[in-house]
């Protein structure tokens, strides 16, 4: 009996091992197609964020001073700033940018709509070499 | 004899509100031969004044327009008058129309008032009208023809047919980028308008036509665009001297094409991106432009500022007074026949803050 237990959870390790090889070097067109979606559903989140008043208290929303994202400079993050005397993310720019002129308070920084946030400005950027720590 | 204003003059007449480097406001002066005939008149535009709720309105956006109307009021030499460049409101209501008239009406002079998108499209300008006055209209002062338009209509299926409510118009032409925006454009009405009006002046009165939008084209998809530019022009091509102002981009630009000089003017309430920083399109922002330094967010007042023209034989020359940052001067010059920034125009003249990427 004991004996047959082992082979089983053997022959069942073996195949685990046999699948997930599979998994990783395998993906589809459809697979492709999925996650792209799932990233572009995040990015559309953060597009609707970017134009909404719910992450401040006075009715300002982000897309008022910065069209399309322009003038955020995902690409150059993280950065030494000045402002600031250290080296910041793009996410505690965001969050500044939500405490002041939006009159709001801080996402958290690994919350949903922070991640969309940066999905957004990201997607508006994309193309553009990394150029960490440029001013 | 000119009678140019100048910084410290002006400063004169501030000091009694420490003001430092800057003001976000316009002063403009017109220098003619006979020097009596000289005048200036200021510029403020663009304060996006915001409601929130009951009494409670952006205090940001408010800030600007009101230090604007108090540093007007010390201007010295006195303006002849003032040009309000639009969107006095942020989305048309009359909260906000009433709340920016009741921080304009401070201003101890006479002022023109020239209609935004965010004026218009809640009721198409009609409680403005009751305000501030018609949506477009001429007026002559000291031998200068001035000629203001409503340059942000659009086409009327967009207008009329497309939006179930007043609200949903006006949040739809408010987003700068929005997709569901449709092109800036004087129209055939005030295009026909205009013909008349100036077939009535004499081709070397000087010209000076007030806009929100640029009545030239730079990038569609943040209507730093006139539809029916290219018209107005033409209309515009036969007279000696002729110079558009506008608002709306809240940003320096300036350009030349034929006869015409380009200027546009300062928001008070924040400064936008040049085009050429969407990385995903084309733009065409004139390549005589070289931008202002890049806005420090920090300073919720910086990337605004003031600036004072003459005239010169009708030709724009503009002192820009920026705040933190330090003063520009743009001169029309007549061995180019093009406005050059004095300090700055050559490639390799420019600063690192005026790379807009």
């Amino acid at each position: 009996m004991k004996k047959i237990q082992l082979s089983v959870v053997v022959l069942g390790l073996l195949l685990l091992g046999t699948i997930s090889m599979v998994n990783a070097d395998e993906f589809t067109q459809a697979d492709l197609k999925r996650w792209e979606g799932e990233y572009m559903s995040v990015v559309e989140k953060g597009r609707n964020l970017w134009g909404s008043a719910e992450l401040g208290t006075n009715g300002v929303a982000c897309g008022q001073c910065h069209p399309n994202a322009a003038n955020t400079h995902p690409e150059t993050y993280p950065k030494f700033q000045k402002q600031l005397g250290k080296v910041a993310e793009l996410r505690h720019m965001i969050n500044w940018c939500i405490r002041n002129p939006l009159e709001g308070k801080d996402l958290e920084t690994d919350s949903a709509e922070m991640i969309a946030l940066e999905a957004y400005i990201h997607w508006e950027r994309r193309g553009v070499a990394l150029a960490p720590g440029k001013h | 004899m000119s009678y140019p204003i100048n910084r410290r003059d002006f400063l004169k007449g501030a000091g009694a509100l420490a003001v430092t480097a800057s003001l976000p406001i316009s002063l403009v002066e017109m220098v003619f031969a006979d020097t009596a005939e000289n005048f200036t008149f200021a510029y403020i535009s663009d304060s996006h004044i915001q409601h929130i709720s009951g009494n409670k309105f952006v205090r940001n956006w408010d800030r600007g327009l009101i230090r604007a109307v108090a540093e007007a009021n010390l201007l010295t030499p006195k303006p002849d008058f003032v040009i309000y460049g639009g969107d006095l409101a942020q989305l048309g209501s009359k909260a906000e129309l009433n709340h920016g008239a009741e921080i304009m009406s401070a201003l101890r002079y006479k002022t023109h008032y020239v209609m935004g998108e965010h004026d218009y499209y809640l009721d198409m300008g009609a409680y403005w009208e009751q305000l501030f006055g018609p949506q477009y209209y001429s007026f002559d002062h000291k031998g200068v023809h001035f000629i203001v338009l409503n340059s942000i209509r659009t086409y009327d299926d967009w207008t009329y047919n497309r939006w179930p409510t007043a609200e949903q118009r006006m949040l739809e032409m408010a987003g700068l980028d929005n997709p569901n925006g449709s092109p800036f454009m004087v129209g055939e009405e005030q295009r026909k308008w205009l013909k008349s009006d100036l077939n009535k002046v004499n081709k070397k009165t000087p010209i000076v036509v007030l806009s929100h939008s640029p009545l030239q084209k730079i990038y569609k998809g943040w209507n730093f665009w006139t539809e029916d530019a290219e018209e107005l022009q033409d209309m515009l091509k036969p007279f000696d001297k002729v110079n558009v102002l506008y608002g709306h981009v809240h940003q320096i630009q300036y350009n030349q094409i034929g006869n015409i000089s380009f200027n546009s003017v300062m928001a008070t309430a924040w400064p936008w991106p040049y085009p050429q920083s969407y990385a995903q399109v084309e733009s065409h922002l004139p390549k005589l432009t070289v931008p202002i330094n890049r806005a420090d967010p920090f300073f919720e007042r910086d990337a605004t500022g003031w600036q004072f023209v003459n005239l010169n034989s009708g030709k724009v020359d503009m002192t820009f007074n920026l705040t933190n940052n330090s003063s520009r001067t743009v001169k029309f010059n007549p061995e180019t026949g093009q406005p050059e920034d004095t300090t700055y125009q050559g490639e390799d003249q420019r600063i690192a803050p005026q790379t807009h990427y």
